[in-house]
């Protein structure tokens, strides 16, 4: 048995460069795979087909620059851009951009009947009052976008990928779509709903799911703090209630550091989905909103409630609803003489005669033409929004039977006593 | 759809990583030779080579025709007192290369052949070795000593031969002297080839009483007391029992410690080697024998001769290692120490006694001792161990250091003046930056000085090393006051760059000393001080590498690895210069390829020099990747580079070059799509690499490159897809490919799937049972060892990525319904790496991204199967609450899509 060796490294490096380059090459590997993971995992599954390579996008400096048009209404046409998967969604620029976002809200109807269980499968929560936007944040830079698409704010935040610091250059992926309502006074962007975070997409998620992940995420990324260089607007978690009797009397009445418009009704189960939804409602009276009525474009509130109905081929009159909902139809030669042509969308004021309902089932309107609308125009009124007018004015849904639905507090709670006989 | 090639080459071959082919049958011939076996042994060792070759044909021959009667006949030949020495030796050495070898898989062919030799003829044969060890010839006894030794390295662990260690121990009370010597080292080959849990503790005690009796001062002979010593060397992984007994490890100690003061010189190195060995294995039993330790090393190093002073030394280099070890682990933070063995700080009450010891072998040094590269003497061994001490006890050694520097640094003694020096090299790393760097303010501008003036050598070398250590350890972003300034930072580059032109050694650290310099500027910031010097730094670096001494003192590596770094640390302002670069070391690479006829050494030459310009395109291209705008500038060269590449590999006939092979994985990774146009050239090396069994580190390094050219390539790799498949199959069921390379052959077929998609299904059938039979391999590891369990998470690691890769391919495909039938397997493996609770956080972390991926791309198919797994409940709740931020991430994205997919 020979001595054994114990010569040590002398005067040498503890790791050899071939070592470091080796060393090197496995992280990167290891990187790329990770990210390559990644980038699988956040396409999102099927709600969109996977991108069409057709929309290349643009720099992003030379439309940041140009200021936006301000569209009053909503647009429809998203044409081919609705088919665009959302992480390419979150690069886009300009009007690409505007006509994307257009097309992506969720979009409340209005409660004209109180849902079923609504005190077990329903949160409540005070909307402020305010623009209504997507903000997303993406490669070091934040968007918030109105409802039409149009651009509101380009800032930095401190939301994942908000801003170009040191610490976000990796995550090119990682980007944010939150809906929110910017709230002018205290210039706060209130998040009602999350729909992609850190690259990962909400879409399919339920909203007990989608609002768990907003409380903790949002408060994590530091966006709820206050403003500084790199966080420009400071964000805000709305309290949001289970609708039983004391979470609606506190989204009712309780003090919010906002105005309130209405009260909005999430149903737990619920997935986030583009465009009108019976699963999320609005609701409002003169307590909780200062805009219960709606106004005409000076601002006041009309003698008639007024709808605007689209011109159907055959002469009927209908609303924004898929499928839509017949109001009326006018004959052929009122059509010549007024020069109306299908798909237009005409205005019409509710006269005496009101609307006639028959099982809970809309039968018919009294309804007088006053012209056709403005282009910008878009969207016929939903059938919820005419018929929650028309109940303002007539015999409203009080919060009373909301609460009445839910039955008594005392009710509830004699439900849970046992019965021993 | 078509048929695939896969099945024609590969026909349902299994996973491999600890099994091996059946031994082959070999046939008992019937030809004896009783003829001249001692003369057939004595012809091998010839010096006329054309006998020597006909010898070994003939052993060949005899060993194929007649196992059996070969071996009987070897042993025969080593037992038999008559015949000579050289014939009995070689005898003894083809026994012994007959029962074991390097490789794991002959290894293992050859134990199997063994046991499967008829008993008659094995008990023949060791009854020959037994005897044996009592000859007179030294010689024959030592060989029988270790073939003994191999054959209980077959059958103990089988047990099998259950009467050898008695009958050895029987030996050790005959008479002769030269009998007792021959059993004890039997016995420590025996300890060396056996692992400890097949001896039962009954032997194990015997075995060491017999040992250290033998080792005991009482015992008259010198040669059975060397034999007992080095015995104890191996039997000390035995002892585990014995030294946990107060009285059996104080007669150990004081054995051991006697043994130390033996006249003996082979017997005082074989003690200290013992001592050395005790203060790893047995750290926490020493404190009682610290002190004497103590004076018996101090002796040994002040006065005994080198060998045995430079085991002393090693003692507390190891007593270092121990405590950096568990220090580390303690991570400064008590209240989560999760080390095994508590610190006992030997090291910082040895310190006043230690540090005086350790400084005065620093004033020994060898002339030219930085020219050879084999030196190992007292001052390098003193001045390696007081670098150990430093990071053990950190500040506390500084204040004990200082005067001996001040004392020395100036003298006109050259060996007083690096002394000095190496001791100020050697406290660098250890004691806080806050002790340190006000010295170094004081002694840079003297090192500088040295570097440029001092007229010895060794004086110089070191200084350059010790300025780079400085900038190693005190110079970075992190530090708060910076050692390098705008006001010196060009004095330093000069003196560097100046140095560069000494000779070869010297010339060779200050390459080093420039390697950290830049390195500490890497994180800098868009304008580096660096910048003013950029070019003539590389038009320096490149004129050392054109020297004609370069050869010497790896002056020529160093120069290229400093290259590298400073590339690798350039900045936006500086990138422009690495872009530069890039037509010059191509022009470097075509050069070695003018050469025609090149002889061996020359060809090893060149062979060296590519890997080195292989290497630094490597370094290159990934820098310049790194950015778009950089990356497009390269692209003009790629086409070029490729070539280039393709030329090198072309240099060789039978293997690929590894630098070649991860800088081609560089461009790849630059070039993206385009990379296909090179595959049509490429691909032979590519299944080359893959092919290389013997290299594992290039074949570890394709695999890698498969990957780079799957993200780069995408759908477009398909076409490559069957015969890549083909390679990696054969690769995992190979038993001669180094196991280290299967985990990441896995994550590639992950790689494959993610890029090709729905067209991953003709290789399911080939890969799922793949991973499937690996991960039931790796869950029988209960009992493992570290080791084991490390590779066992690879191996995890590298099954999941894959899985993840082809449940993510497969996303959004019309096909998902044929991962279905694989679901139910995938979960269970699942929930059995978080029952067995010893997985690492990477492989928590690919495993609860498996999951998700899993429910992202089956969805409600397998929502109930998942509902029902342990893992989407306890598991993924436990990922949840993790504080590893991917880990957490993964698992929220796992929660996220099993919530859709039971949804749904």
């Amino acid at each position: 048995m020979a001595p054994h060796d114990i010569r040590r490294p002398f005067k040498r490096a503890a790791i050899s460069d071939q070592q470091k380059r080796r060393e090197l090459s496995l992280q990167r590997q290891a990187q790329n795979r990770t990210e390559a993971q990644l980038q699988a995992r956040r396409l999102a599954s099927s709600i969109f087909s996977l991108p069409n390579q057709n929309s290349d996008p643009q720099p992003l400096e030379s439309v940041d620059l140009i200021p936006e048009p301000i569209v009053e209404e909503p647009e429809t046409d998203a044409g081919d851009i609705s088919e665009i998967d959302i992480r390419q969604a979150a690069r886009l620029k300009g009007s690409e951009a505007r006509r994307w976002f257009a097309s992506q809200l969720m979009l409340p109807e209005w409660m004209i009947d109180v849902p079923d269980r609504l005190n077990e499968d329903w949160y409540v929560f005070a909307r402020p009052s305010g623009k209504r936007c997507f903000v997303v944040s993406s490669n070091g830079t934040t968007v918030s976008r109105l409802r039409n698409g149009s651009l509101l704010h380009r800032f930095p935040s401190a939301l994942p990928s908000g801003a170009k610091t040191r610490e976000s250059s990796r995550s090119a992926q990682s980007y944010c779509i939150l809906d929110c309502i910017f709230h002018e006074l205290d210039q706060t962007y209130y998040v009602i709903d999350m729909v992609c975070w850190a690259g990962i997409s909400f879409y399919e998620c339920t909203a007990e799911f989608r609002f768990f992940w907003m409380n903790s995420k949002l408060v994590e990324s530091g966006a709820c703090e206050a403003p500084s260089t790199y966080h420009r607007y400071r964000f805000s978690l709305i309290p949001v209630y289970s609708c039983d009797h004391e979470g609606l009397q506190t989204a009712y009445t309780g003090t919010v550091p906002h105005v309130k418009d209405g009260l909005l009704f999430y149903n737990k189960h619920a997935h986030y989905q583009t465009g009108n939804t019976p699963l999320v409602l609005v609701w409002k009276d003169e307590t909780c909103s200062q805009y219960v009525i709606d106004t005409d474009n000076k601002g006041q509130v009309p003698n008639q409630q007024q709808v605007v109905l689209e011109l159907q081929d055959n002469g009927q009159l209908v609303t924004s609803d898929d499928p839509p909902v017949v109001l009326g139809c006018l004959n052929a030669t009122f059509i010549q003489e007024t020069g109306l042509h299908s798909g237009n969308l005409v205005r019409f004021a509710v006269n005496d005669g009101g609307l006639t309902f028959v099982d809970g089932k809309l039968e018919k309107a009294d309804l007088h033409y006053i012209g056709k609308v403005n282009r910008a125009r878009a969207f016929a009124d939903s059938y919820s929004k005419i018929v929650f007018q028309y109940m303002v004015r007539h015999s409203p849904l009080r919060i009373e039977h909301l609460f009445a639905s839910m039955g008594t507090v005392s009710e509830q709670e004699s439900n849970e006593v046992e019965m021993v006989g | 759809m078509q048929e695939p090639t896969l099945y024609k080459l590969i026909p349902a071959i299994p996973f491999c990583i600890h099994s091996f082919p059946q031994n082959s049958v070999y046939q008992k011939g019937k030809k004896v030779m009783a003829l001249e076996v001692t003369q057939i042994l004595l012809s091998a060792q010839s010096v006329d080579g054309s006998v020597r070759k006909h010898a070994e044909e003939s052993l060949k021959q005899f060993q194929e025709q007649n196992l059996s009667g070969f071996l009987l006949s070897l042993s025969g030949e080593l037992a038999n007192d008559e015949k000579p020495v050289d014939s009995r030796k070689l005898a003894g050495l083809i026994l012994k290369n007959a029962l074991d070898a390097k490789e794991q898989h002959r290894r293992y062919e050859l134990i199997q052949r063994w046991l499967s030799l008829d008993v008659g003829v094995k008990t023949q044969i060791k009854t020959y070795l037994l005897q044996t060890l009592t000859s007179s010839v030294y010689e024959a006894r030592s060989t029988a000593a270790q073939v003994i030794a191999k054959v209980a390295g077959i059958e103990l662990p089988q047990k099998q031969w259950p009467e050898l260690i008695g009958s050895l121990l029987s030996n050790i009370h005959q008479v002769p002297v030269h009998v007792k010597q021959a059993t004890l080292e039997t016995l420590g080959y025996l300890c060396e080839e056996v692992s400890p849990d097949v001896v039962e503790q009954d032997h194990v005690n015997k075995i060491l009483t017999a040992v250290v009796q033998g080792m005991n001062a009482s015992e008259g002979s010198n040669d059975v007391r060397l034999a007992a010593t080095r015995a104890l060397y191996n039997a000390l992984g035995f002892a585990q029992a014995n030294f946990s007994n107060d009285m059996e490890r104080d007669y150990i100690m004081r054995v051991v410690c006697e043994a130390t003061l033996s006249q003996e010189v082979k017997i005082r190195q074989a003690a200290f080697e013992c001592l050395v060995s005790i203060s790893s294995s047995y750290y926490e039993k020493l404190g009682p024998y610290m002190q004497d330790i103590f004076n018996i090393t101090a002796k040994a190093v002040k006065e005994d001769e080198e060998p045995v002073a430079l085991q002393a030394i090693e003692f507390w280099s190891s007593i270092c290692d121990e405590e950096i070890d568990i220090l580390e682990e303690y991570g400064g933070d008590f209240s989560t120490a999760v080390s095994d063995v508590p610190c006992f700080y030997f090291i910082k009450q040895a310190l006043p006694a230690l540090v005086p010891m350790l400084l005065e072998t620093l004033l020994k040094q060898e002339e030219d001792q930085d020219q050879d590269e084999g030196a190992w003497n007292l001052a390098m061994a003193g001045g390696t161990c007081l670098g150990l001490v430093a990071r053990t006890v950190g500040n506390d050694i500084v204040p004990l250091v200082m005067p001996f520097i001040e004392e020395n640094i100036t003298k006109p003694d050259w060996r007083q003046r690096e002394g000095a020096t190496y001791a100020f090299g050697s406290i660098l790393e250890g004691p806080s930056p806050n002790q340190l760097v006000p010295l170094v303010n004081v002694a840079l501008n003297f090192m500088l000085t040295a570097l440029t003036k001092d007229p010895n050598n060794h004086v110089k070398d070191t200084t350059a090393w010790t300025l780079g250590r400085i900038f190693e350890f005190l110079h970075g972003s992190t530090m708060e006051t910076p050692i390098i300034t705008s006001a010196n930072c060009q004095q330093i580059i000069t003196v560097l760059l100046q140095s560069m032109k000494d000779a070869p050694n010297v010339a060779e650290k200050s390459c080093g000393a420039l390697y950290f310099l830049a390195q500490g500027f890497e994180d800098v910031g868009p304008s580096s001080p660096l910048t003013p010097f950029f070019q003539v730094i590389v038009q320096s670096l490149l004129a050392v590498t054109h020297r004609e001494d370069a050869g010497e003192s790896r002056l020529r590596t160093a120069a290229y690895e400093t290259l590298n770094e400073v590339v690798r640390c350039s900045t936006d302002e500086t990138i422009p210069m690495v872009l530069e670069l890039v037509p010059i070391i191509m022009m470097e690479l075509h050069n070695t390829l003018e050469k025609q006829k090149l002889s061996s050494d020359e060809r090893e030459k060149q062979n060296e020099l590519q890997g080195l310009l292989c290497g630094c395109m490597q370094v290159i291209i990934q820098k310049l990747a790194a950015s778009d705008a950089t990356k497009y500038s390269f692209m003009q060269y790629a086409d070029q580079t490729m070539n280039l590449f393709l030329r090198v590999f072309a240099c060789r006939s039978a293997t690929v070059h590894e630098e070649a092979m991860l800088a081609i994985g560089a461009l790849a990774y630059a070039t993206g799509p385009d990379f296909a146009k090179y595959m049509p050239d490429f691909y032979k090396y590519l299944e080359m690499g893959l092919q290389n069994f013997e290299e594992y580190q290039v074949c570890a390094v394709t695999v890698g490159v498969v990957g780079d050219i799957c993200r780069a390539l995408e759908e477009k790799v398909l076409p490559w897809c069957d015969g890549i498949m083909t390679q990696l199959l054969k690769d995992l069921s190979s038993n001669q490919l180094h196991r280290s390379v299967k985990p990441p052959i896995f994550s590639c077929f992950g790689d494959i799937s993610l890029a090709i998609g729905e067209n991953f299904e003709k290789y399911l059938m080939y890969a799922m049972p793949m991973l499937q039979s690996a991960a039931e391999l790796s869950s029988h590891t209960s009992g493992a060892d570290d080791e084991m369990i490390e590779y066992t998470n690879l191996l995890r690691n590298g099954i999941l990525e894959a899985y993840s890769g082809i449940f993510q391919g497969f996303k959004n495909s019309p096909k998902t319904q044929l991962l279905i039938p694989y679901a139910p397997h995938i979960l269970q493996f699942l929930d059995l790496i978080y029952m067995e609770k010893d997985m690492d956080e990477m492989v928590m972390k690919t495993a609860i991204g498996v999951l998700g991926d899993l429910a992202d791309t089956l969805g409600s198919n397998a929502g109930s199967l998942i509902q029902q797994s342990l893992s989407s409940k306890d598991f993924l709740n436990e990922c949840l609450a993790s504080d590893d931020h991917l880990i957490k991430e993964s698992a929220e994205w796992a929660k996220m899509a099993i919530s859709r997919a039971i949804s749904v």
